[in-house]
């Protein structure tokens, strides 16, 4: 469970935290720290506990009936789950994207316009800035841009995916939390948004997590490894895929299991 | 400031769907201080057990009412549930799909023909023609042709909840029994329709409810005379039809009277709706 | 006795089934059909737009028209708002609890309430103690008593078609409960919300026991909701009650059965715009 990385401000720590659904541990004792504009991804075999680990970190885990958790998550060193934590404002610093695409049924333009409306930014000037400004960042802009209008559940898969990462950024957010958001895209799709996060990491702090072992070697730049609730190992990325500390971690990549 | 706005909304939306509840007790009371005291007067026994009617001299005895309503609805319990209970069949396990989008419709349509519409189709074709071939003490006016077109006015509770229960039916049953070798009505006789008998149960109490409310379809065609109902083709009078044909011009003891038998309507229906529940409610226990 | 063949019997079963289906779609052709055919004739811009003669039994129907009218707006205006907010609350601010079980009951029941015993409590509450008198005021209030358990019904239904993932993206994106219910959840629920307002109104322009004590039966065109008003079903009943089957009678009848098989095929269209939507 060790972890070591660059010596520069770190975003978010979580310090043994566990959670666990009723009577189910999903995560135990994870440490780790994600630095500011880096690409964190995280990988592991299913039911490990990445999408829980996203999920604590935005409070979207609240809504479930009946869960416990200790320890620490922090960003920028405050606890996420103090008392006068707003979880709408965290929500939006958060920003989420789900694996499988999500289009509500509007306009792309509604699509994106909906997280700043909440806010409390009606000016359609400021709105239409926003919307051009995040559809580029997802390299949708030149796809769409005639379009705006229009139903967005008439998009691609590939495109919605798109449309779900710039909604994310459009709430101008301070991390980006992605979870597998390539699974289920043809290998086009998967490269527009793995060259979009390449471009945003300058920007935003990413945490990745994926399946596709492959994704986390070509832009992470350090890398985590689940195995049932558990963190196995933490480091750089080319570290972890070269000569990893842990034999699991060598199973898993070399395809022993998972 | 928003979250302030976020914790307010609960307790008022509670407010506001407590509401039905609140009504549905209020509507209760009203009846029942309104009708309560001729029933006491008249003693209670006596106003539910005694056949004779005559408001005039003060006399309220409304069994024969109470027997007109069970015979209407059992009589229309044996057109409508088998019809009804045929077509749910057929559209959820035979019907292509284009068939479902024709029949389905026209059924729900049926209910939404205002029951006004139905007495008065029921007095131009089915009265004289009960009259005609059946001839009876009701001229054509009676039970039976109040079952008839109260049967058709109630198919489509039968047959919407019934359409529901076989649909809740999980596939794997049906594929189960197919896979044996078993014809598809093998299969629905002796599984599908099994299954989903409680559901079906439910639909058919429900229908008995709505019948039992009825009014003024059965007004029109089923005679209105204070008599115990010996065979289906005399002509009787329902709670319903009683307290719609008298509240025009009812006073006093006569008026309380009419909210006394709309006590006994209320206790039934409430009866009959807490009996569905309790059948759903066992089917759900039976499943987990 | 000698088993039937399997497959004969399927076909045999299959026939008898097929009767019975077509039989209500006969049923319904016929009633509806032989009613539209004699009346339509009757229907012309006189009929609709003129005012009634002798008692009703000749002349038009405007006054009735306007109070169904009338009477079916202000339902709507007091239901909808209550049973919305009702079946926002049971989807999406409950978990199933004795409370909402308590709540639904009295929904379930409520919707079970036979129309004249509403009628009865209507007579006695508003058209006596609220001192509303015969009106469509008293009227109103009492039929929105009646439609208000399908509002709920079929609101909730609208709401929960909707896929929780929409809720997902909107709590994702920041938005507090009420803001994921006013801009995610029922903008999407919005077409299944209407259709079951749109059935509503069919159930309101077809009441009549509830509303025979509680509108009156005045002939003339209600100036106001305090004012007593005769609604198109109630005429019909005391029509077919006075001239048996006149061609007044027929006329009404043709009327209220087209106004309601337009608003129930506008119901339809609503309802596959809908489900376009959430799948």
């Amino acid at each position: 469970m060790v972890e070591t990385g660059k010596s520069e401000p770190q975003k978010i720590i979580a310090r043994n935290f566990s959670f666990s659904y009723g009577s189910q541990p999903a995560l135990k004792g994870i440490t780790l720290h994600v630095c500011t504009n880096e690409i964190f991804t995280v990988i592991g075999p299913s039911r490990s506990g990445k999408t829980t680990f996203l999920k604590c970190l935005n409070r979207m885990n609240d809504a479930i009936a009946n869960t416990s958790k200790s320890g620490e998550l922090l960003l920028d060193g405050r606890s996420v789950f103090d008392k006068d934590v707003d979880v709408a404002e965290l929500r939006r610093r958060l920003g989420m994207v789900f694996a499988v695409p999500v289009a509500l049924p509007k306009s792309i333009y509604n699509n994106l316009a909906l997280g700043p409306r909440m806010r409390g930014i009606l000016r359609k000037k400021r709105l239409d800035e926003i919307v051009e400004r995040s559809l580029k960042a997802a390299y949708l802009w030149e796809e769409v841009k005639d379009r705006l209008h229009t139903s967005a559940r008439n998009l691609s898969g590939g495109q919605q995916q798109r449309l779900c990462l710039a909604r994310a950024m459009a709430l101008e957010p301070e991390v980006l939390l992605l979870d597998e958001p390539c699974s289920g895209l043809d290998p086009v799709s998967t490269r527009k948004i793995e060259e979009a996060l390449l471009e945003l990491k300058n920007r935003y702090t990413i945490i990745l997590v994926t399946n596709i072992t492959a994704q986390a070697a070509r832009v992470g730049d350090r890398t985590a490894f689940f195995l049932m609730g558990e963190l196995i190992e933490c480091d750089a990325t080319e570290t972890i895929f070269t000569h990893p500390s842990n034999e699991r971690t060598a199973d898993y990549l070399t395809g022993k299991f998972g | 400031m928003s979250l302030t706005k976020d914790r307010l909304v609960s307790p008022i939306l509670f407010a506001i769907a407590c509401f039905s509840i609140a009504a549905l007790f209020v509507i209760g009371l009203f009846i029942f201080v309104e009708g309560l005291p001729i029933m006491i007067k008249v003693g209670v026994w006596k106003f539910i057990g005694s056949t004779d009617w005559s408001p005039l001299e003060g006399k309220f005895g409304i069994l024969a009412m109470i027997a007109g309503s069970l015979a209407v609805a059992a009589g229309t319990l044996v057109v409508a549930v088998p019809f009804g209970v045929g077509c749910a069949i057929y559209l959820s396990e035979f019907a292509s799909k284009r068939a479902v989008t024709l029949i389905k419709p026209a059924v729900e349509l049926l209910f939404a023909i205002p029951s006004v519409v139905y007495g008065f189709v029921g007095v131009l074709f089915i009265v004289p023609f009960v009259r005609e071939y059946l001839g009876g003490a009701g001229h054509g006016f009676c039970i039976l042709t109040a079952s008839f077109v109260l049967g058709i006015r109630v198919l489509p509770v039968i047959v919407g909840i019934s359409v529901d229960a076989l649909q809740a039916v999980p596939k794997v049953y049906r594929d189960g029994s197919l896979a044996l070798g078993a014809t598809k009505w093998q299969t629905t006789t002796m599984v599908t329709l099994r299954a989903a008998r409680s559901g079906i149960l439910a639909g058919v109490i429900l229908g008995m409810a709505s019948v039992i409310g009825e009014t003024m379809a059965v007004i029109m065609v089923i005679g209105n005379a204070v008599v115990m109902p010996n065979s289906p083709l005399d002509s009787v009078r329902t709670l319903t039809s009683n307290i719609a044909l008298e509240m025009g011009y009812a006073e006093g003891d006569h008026r309380q009277a009419l909210f006394a038998t709309g006590v006994v309507l209320f206790i039934i229906t409430m009866i009959l709706n807490t009996l569905t529940r309790y059948v759903t409610r066992s089917r759900v226990g039976k499943k987990k | 006795m000698r088993r039937l063949n399997p497959k004969k019997a399927e076909l045999i079963a299959k026939g008898v089934l097929l009767l019975f289906a077509g039989t209500a779609v006969l049923a319904l052709v016929a009633i509806v059909g032989y009613v539209v055919v004699k009346g339509i004739g009757v229907i012309n811009l006189e009929f609709l737009f003129g005012r009634p003669r002798s008692m009703g039994r000749e002349g038009g129907i405007l006054p009735f028209i306007i109070s169904s009218i009338y009477l079916t707006a202000i339902s709507l205006l007091v239901s909808i708002p209550l049973g919305l907010c009702s079946a926002i609350y049971l989807t999406e601010y409950t978990t199933e609890g004795w409370a909402t079980r308590a709540i639904r009951f009295g929904v379930d029941c409520l919707a079970g309430v036979p129309s004249i015993v509403l009628g009865l409590f209507g007579f006695m509450f508003f058209v006596k103690l609220l001192n509303f008198s015969w009106s469509i005021l008293s009227g109103s209030l009492t039929v929105s008593l009646m439609i208000l358990p399908f509002i709920i019904r079929s609101s909730e239904e609208a709401i929960r078609a909707v896929p929780q993932s929409y809720r997902e993206v909107a709590f994702a994106t920041g938005g507090t409960k009420w803001q994921s219910v006013t801009r995610v959840v029922l903008p999407c629920a919005l077409p299944g919300i209407m259709t079951g307002i749109v059935l509503a109104i069919g159930k309101c322009v077809g009441e009549t026991a509830s509303v025979i004590f509680t509108a009156g039966t005045s002939l003339r065109i209600p100036g106001s909701i305090f004012d007593s008003g005769r609604t198109l079903a109630i005429h019909f009943y005391l029509l077919v009650r006075e001239t048996g089957a006149s061609d007044m009678a027929y006329g009404s009848a043709a009327t209220l059965l087209i106004s309601i098989l337009i608003v129930n095929f506008f119901a339809y269209w609503l309802m596959r715009r809908f489900i376009a939507r959430v799948s």
